[in-house]
C-alpha cells in the first residue's frame, strides 16, 4: 500500500490501483454521511478531485493520487457511507483506477514514510 | 499553527477544559472553540436529541444595559424606550423575567444581528435589560447600542468575560433541577438571577437546538467547576459547535451571517413574529415603511426549508432552481442526523415557497430534486407553561 500527502491510500494490482482515504483522514473528517463517486470511464489526472466525501459539517475533495481511468467505483458506499469510517483502508475503498503509468506509484510514500509524515502534522 | 496555540485567538473560561477533554479546537469568530469532542458531531447531535448536551457558548455577547434611577416599572419603560429605536421588538411590553428574540435593525430595516433581550425578574433590577448578541457581531452591536442608550443615561456592561453555558435536551430540566431548585419554575423564554455557591448566576430557559434547555451565565471563576459538575452527570455530554449547527438547522433556526445579513429583512426571513406590530404602527422603527409594505404586499423572497430528495447535501451557496430558472440560493444546508437526509434553507420567491413545491438544488454542477418543507424540520420541544 502507498500513501499520498493528501491522505489517500493506493493498493496496486498490476495496472489497476484501488484507492481510498486513510484512517487518519477518515478520523479527521468525522462521521461520513455521503460519498460522491465519479462515473466509470472518467479520466483523471494526478492531483485532480476524484470524489467528494461529506461529513455532517462539510464537503471535502478526495484527490486522485495517480492518473488513470476509473474502472470501478464502490457502489456500496452510496447506501453505507459510514463504511469509510468503519473500515477506511478495506471495505471503505472508493474507486479502482486503470493507471496511465503504474511506475508513477513509486513517487508515493510507503507506510513507514506516511506515518512519519503524520507525526509532522 | 493549531488553534490551541494560536495566540491571536481568544479563549473562554472553559478553553482549558475543552482541550483536556479532547475537544477539537477550531477558530470561530476570533475564538478557539471546540467543533466536536471525541463522540463526533453525529453522535453528539443524537445525544442532545435523546439526553442532554452541554455547550460552551461563551464566545457570544452577553451584556447588561444599566440605566440610572430607582428600580421599577418607570425605569423599565425608560430603558425600553432607549433601546427600542434600534430593534424590531417590543421591550416595553416584556413582563418581569421574560425573554424575547429580537432583531437589531439597519436604517433600511435589514438585519444587523439577532439578539435575545430580557427583562430581569428581580424587583431590584427593574430597569436593567439582559442581552445576548452573536459572537461575530458583538463588537459592532455593543458600540451601536452603547451610543444609542447614552443620551438616556444608559450604559452597556459587557458580560462576555463570563462563561455562557447552554444545557439542551429532553433531560436538561432534570439535570439543571438538581443544580438549581428554581429551574422547574421557569418556562420557555424566561430569565432568573440566582445564587450558586455564593456566585451570581443568570439562568435563562432558552437555547438554539429546538429542545428544552437552559443557558447559564456564570462568572469565569466558577465556570470550570460548573462545567465539571454538569459533565459529571451521566445524562450530559459536552457538545461542540458542529452539532450545535446541525441541531439549529433541524430546528429551522436561522444563523446570522449565513441565513441573515444586512440585506435580509425580518419579513423575508420569516421572522415577522419578532417585529412589534404596536411599534410598526407608530412608524418609529428602522425600516418601518419597508417592513410594513412587505407585510402588506408580501416580500420579494422568503426563507424556505428544503428537503433534498436524493444526492449530496446542498450547502451554503448552492443554487436553487425551478425548472431552468435559478430562483434562489441555499444559505444553510447539511445532513440532518435526525431525519437521515439532507436538509437546507434558502431564499426563494414566495410563489415557489409553498410547502410541497418541487424544486431542484445544484450541487457540484449536478441537479438534485428538492421539496419545500415546513420548518422546523424536527419539531421543537420547548417547555411552555400557562402564564400566571
Amino acid at each position: 500500500m502507498r500513501f499520498s500527502k493528501d491522505h489517500e491510500w493506493v493498493s496496486i494490482d498490476g495496472e489497476v490501483a484501488t484507492i481510498g482515504i486513510t484512517a487518519y483522514a477518515a478520523d479527521q473528517l468525522g462521521d461520513i454521511v455521503f460519498v460522491d463517486l465519479p462515473a466509470a470511464g472518467k479520466q483523471v489526472k494526478a492531483g485532480e478531485a476524484l470524489a467528494v466525501v461529506e461529513s455532517v459539517k462539510a464537503a471535502s475533495d478526495v484527490m486522485a493520487p495517480l492518473a488513470g481511468e476509473v474502472s470501478e467505483v464502490n457502489q456500496a458506499l452510496s447506501d453505507s457511507p459510514e463504511t469509510v469510517n468503519a473500515e477506511p483502508e478495506k471495505a471503505g475503498w472508493f474507486v479502482k483506477l486503470k493507471l496511465a503509468d503504474p511506475a508513477a506509484a513509486d513517487g508515493l510514500m510507503d507506510r513507514a514514510a506516511y506515518e512519519a509524515f503524520l507525526k509532522t502534522l | 499553527m493549531s488553534p490551541q496555540t494560536d495566540p491571536a485567538l481568544k479563549s473562554t473560561p472553559l478553553t482549558a477544559s475543552h482541550e483536556r477533554a479532547g475537544g477539537r479546537m477550531v477558530a470561530f469568530a476570533g475564538y478557539a472553540m471546540p467543533v466536536q469532542y471525541s463522540l463526533g458531531i453525529l453522535k453528539e447531535h443524537q445525544w442532545v436529541r435523546a439526553h442532554a448536551g452541554a455547550f460552551d457558548v461563551s464566545h457570544m455577547g452577553p451584556a447588561l444595559l444599566i440605566f440610572p434611577g430607582p428600580a421599577g416599572d418607570d425605569k423599565h419603560a425608560l430603558a425600553a424606550a432607549a433601546i427600542e429605536p434600534l430593534i424590531s421588538g417590543d421591550v416595553a411590553g416584556l413582563k418581569p423575567g421574560q425573554l424575547r428574540y429580537t432583531l437589531l435593525l439597519a436604517e433600511d430595516g435589514g438585519i444587523l444581528d439577532d439578539l435575545i433581550i430580557g427583562r430581569p425578574f428581580e424587583p431590584e433590577l427593574q430597569g436593567a435589560l439582559y442581552l445576548v448578541a452573536n459572537a461575530g457581531c458583538k463588537e459592532d452591536d455593543f458600540a451601536l447600542i452603547a451610543t444609542q442608550i447614552a443620551p438616556s443615561g444608559g450604559r452597556l456592561e459587557r458580560a462576555d468575560d463570563r462563561a455562557l453555558i447552554a444545557v439542551q435536551g429532553p433531560e436538561a430540566a432534570s439535570v439543571i433541577t438538581s443544580l438549581l431548585a428554581e429551574a422547574p419554575a421557569l418556562s420557555f423564554m424566561t430569565l432568573l438571577r440566582v445564587s450558586w455557591q455564593g456566585h451570581e448566576l443568570w439562568i435563562a430557559r432558552s437555547g438554539y437546538t429546538g429542545e428544552d434547555g437552559f443557558e447559564l451565565l456564570a462568572p469565569a471563576a466558577i465556570a470550570p467547576a460548573l462545567w465539571t459538575w454538569l459533565l459529571a452527570d451521566d445524562r450530559v455530554r459536552p457538545i461542540g459547535l458542529g452539532a450545535r449547527d446541525s441541531l439549529r438547522l433541524e430546528a429551522g433556526l436561522p444563523l446570522y451571517g449565513h441565513d441573515l445579513d444586512p440585506s435580509v429583512s425580518p419579513i423575508e426571513a420569516g421572522l415577522g413574529f419578532a417585529v412589534s406590530k404596536r411599534r410598526l404602527k407608530t412608524g418609529r422603527m428602522r425600516g418601518a415603511a419597508r417592513l410594513a409594505r412587505e407585510l402588506a404586499e408580501g416580500p420579494a423572497r422568503v426563507r424556505a426549508g428544503l428537503k433534498v430528495l436524493d444526492g449530496a447535501p446542498a450547502r451554503e451557496g448552492a443554487q436553487i432552481l425551478a425548472g431552468d430558472a435559478r430562483i434562489g440560493v441555499v444559505t444553510s444546508g447539511g445532513f440532518s442526523p435526525s431525519l437521515g437526509q439532507a436538509i437546507a434553507m434558502g431564499f426563494v420567491p414566495p410563489a415557489s415557497a409553498e410547502v410541497g413545491t418541487r424544486l431542484e438544488v445544484e450541487v457540484r454542477a449536478r441537479r438534485q430534486g428538492a421539496e419545500v418543507t415546513a420548518m422546523p424540520f424536527v419539531a421543537h420541544r420547548y417547555h411552555r407553561q400557562q402564564e400566571g
